[in-house]
């Protein structure tokens, strides 16, 4: 429930000693200074102390005192607080890891809202009618579809739409997942869990040609790990670094099958062509 | 908010229970240790040793002095909560499933599961305050249910038990004569094994839980459908919250299908419903399994889930939870 971050003691070098008046060094040590919890919590403890060397030595600690529960508990409550261990928690010392406070913050997920999916199915049109726009970046974000005024992460409008791997709910999240998960680590999926098996008429084939965006345009520079990098927030991705060629309108082609975008709810096989 | 992460069971958690003060929680799992933790802070307080077999479920007296646990080892004990001592061991001819105090604990329910050509059944045992006087044998045994009965709990003031299970129907029996008074529709009922059923704190009303991924409220006396809350997962264990109109159910896939979906860590969720207009408020995650049980502390403030993994999470809410509208 407390948090512990020690600094480490920093040590004062002869010089600034002689800045800070020599005189501390024939006092004793400045008293440890206290500053209690704010709002965020933190309290910090700034001790002074001479170490092994005799050097002065500052030691800032700093926690968090974080209140998970309070308890008002009845008088029986109360006294069942103070009962012994028993059974297999007899032995149990204090630092037993039995019982620990998650490191990770969770919160209760509000449901997406519902209006999501028709906005990605627009977003499709736009990028191919922006083809033609001669060195225009293409900066849609994906969660209010705004182009080119801000990228996902910065999006101020957060809390509206879903991240795109489960942004279409039927069929059910578990088979989207599957099919994402399957072609992303290149695990065994079962026929029935496989993309092609529900969509109608779809074969592996014809899945990395669907799935396929191609980015053109990009530094002559550029390299693998600078496409991971880019690319990463939209998730895992295969690439194709091409051929040096000449300069072009970057470009995004999508494709569609079927009026639905599925490079969302499969994995992406990304051939960048580098002209 | 910050969950407790309570790591006490090596196997997977059956059922969760706090006692009536909120002060303890109370876990069973399928390792044959019921332990007890302090539910404020996750600190365990003990164990209880003496079962051979996975327990299923248990329940706690009014005044946190007792406590009875159902077993798959044929067995069903009392147990002394502060010491851990066992006080007495019902025997029966097949695993134990659900047990329940009735109010005041003159009574208890605990029901056994089908076995050996044997059928499900329902037995109700005088408990004595004496552990002395207690004997094993029982004031009826009800009768009739196909397949495995999930919970039976007593009903308002006493005077019903209601039970659920495989079957899929909801039964009310009569607790003074042992007659079965009602049976929930076949149309209106879960499509598929229920497996869990929680009332409410006045006890007017309850939940039941089922593989169907849906979760029904029921009224206790005439036992007609007022709400249905589905999810996209089967259900394995519901709670209503003593303070707000809340409705938690947790679950998890099929075993079969895990290999062939993605189980992402950490992704098994807890899922919150408004209770009057069905909808989803929110789901909480963490578990690394489905969630097998749940249960609110009965001030309302914090609720607990158990998962498949073997992990008890404890959620302290933050004060938006208190602030959600719907």
């Amino acid at each position: 429930m407390a948090v512990e971050a020690a600094a480490p003691p920093s040590k004062l070098r002869w010089g600034e000693l002689e800045e800070d008046d020599a005189e501390d060094l024939d006092f004793l040590l400045p008293p440890k200074q206290v500053f209690g919890p704010d709002e965020n919590g933190i309290k910090r403890v700034v001790e002074y102390k001479f170490n092994d060397e005799g050097n002065k030595v500052k030691i800032t600690t700093t926690t968090r005192i974080r209140k998970l529960a309070s308890a008002r508990l009845s008088k029986r409550a109360v006294e069942r607080r103070s009962w012994s261990k028993f059974g297999d928690a007899v032995n149990e010392d204090v630092g037993s890891r039995l019982t620990m406070v998650s490191t990770e913050e969770i919160i209760l997920e509000r449901p997406r809202a519902p209006g999501t999916k028709q906005e990605e199915v627009k977003v499709a049109g736009d990028p191919l009618a922006s083809m033609g726009k001669a060195g225009a970046a293409i900066m849609v974000c994906r969660k209010c579809f705004k182009k080119g005024e801000h990228w996902t992460a910065m999006c101020p409008y957060k809390d509206l739409a879903a991240p795109t791997e489960t942004s279409i709910d039927k069929p059910p999240s578990s088979e989207n997942t599957a099919t994402s998960a399957g072609a992303t680590k290149g695990s065994y999926i079962p026929p029935s869990m496989r993309a092609g098996a529900e969509r109608t008429g779809t074969d592996m084939r014809r899945r990395h040609e669907e799935n396929s965006v191609r980015v053109t345009n990009l530094s002559e520079d550029t390299r693998e790990p600078d496409l991971h990098d880019l690319f990463r927030p939209f998730g895992s991705l295969r690439f194709y670094l091409g051929d040096v060629g000449n300069g072009a309108a970057l470009k995004l082609d999508v494709n569609m099958i079927m009026g639905r975008l599925r490079i969302f709810t499969t994995s992406i096989n990304l051939f960048v062509v580098v002209s | 908010m910050r969950p407790i992460l309570m790591k006490g069971h090596e196997r997977p958690l059956t059922f969760l229970k706090y006692n009536r003060e909120g002060d303890l929680l109370f876990s069973c799992a399928k390792d044959h240790n019921p332990t007890v933790w302090f539910a404020d802070n996750g600190e365990r307080l003990g164990t209880y040793r003496g079962h051979n077999g996975a327990v299923w479920s248990c329940d706690i007296s009014r005044d946190s002095s007792r406590l009875i646990t159902g077993s798959a080892d044929q067995t069903s004990k009392l147990w002394d909560v502060q010491t851990g001592t066992q006080l007495y061991t019902f025997n029966f001819d097949s695993p134990a499933r659900s047990v329940d105090f009735a109010v005041g604990e003159k009574l208890s329910a605990i029901t056994t599961d089908p076995f050996m050509g044997l059928p499900s059944a329902i037995h109700v045992k005088r408990i004595t305050r004496d552990p002395d006087d207690q004997t094993g044998e029982s004031v009826y045994i009800l009768k009739g249910p196909q397949g495995r009965i999930n919970r039976a709990i007593w009903g308002p003031l006493n005077k019903t038990i209601i039970s659920a299970g495989e079957d899929a129907v909801i039964r009310i029996w009569d607790s003074e004569t042992g007659k079965l008074l009602k049976e929930s529709d076949k149309e209106d009922g879960h499509k598929k094994p229920m497996t869990s059923l929680s009332k409410s704190t006045d006890g007017s009303h309850f939940i039941t839980g089922s593989l169907d991924k849906s979760a029904k409220l029921w009224d206790s006396r005439a036992l007609t459908l007022i709400k249905t809350y589905v999810t996209e997962r089967p259900v394995n264990a519901v709670a209503m919250s003593p303070l707000l109109d809340h409705v938690v159910l947790g679950g998890g896939q099929d075993a079969s299908a895990v290999t062939t979906t993605d189980h992402r860590a950490g992704k098994f969720e807890a899922k919150f419903y408004g209770k009057i207009f069905q909808e989803e408020i929110g789901g909480v995650k963490g578990h690394f399994g489905p969630i097998n049980a749940l249960a609110f502390n009965p001030d309302g403030k914090s609720f607990s889930s158990g998962g498949e993994d073997g992990y008890v999470r404890l959620h302290h809410f933050d004060h938006d939870y208190f602030s959600i509208k719907i």
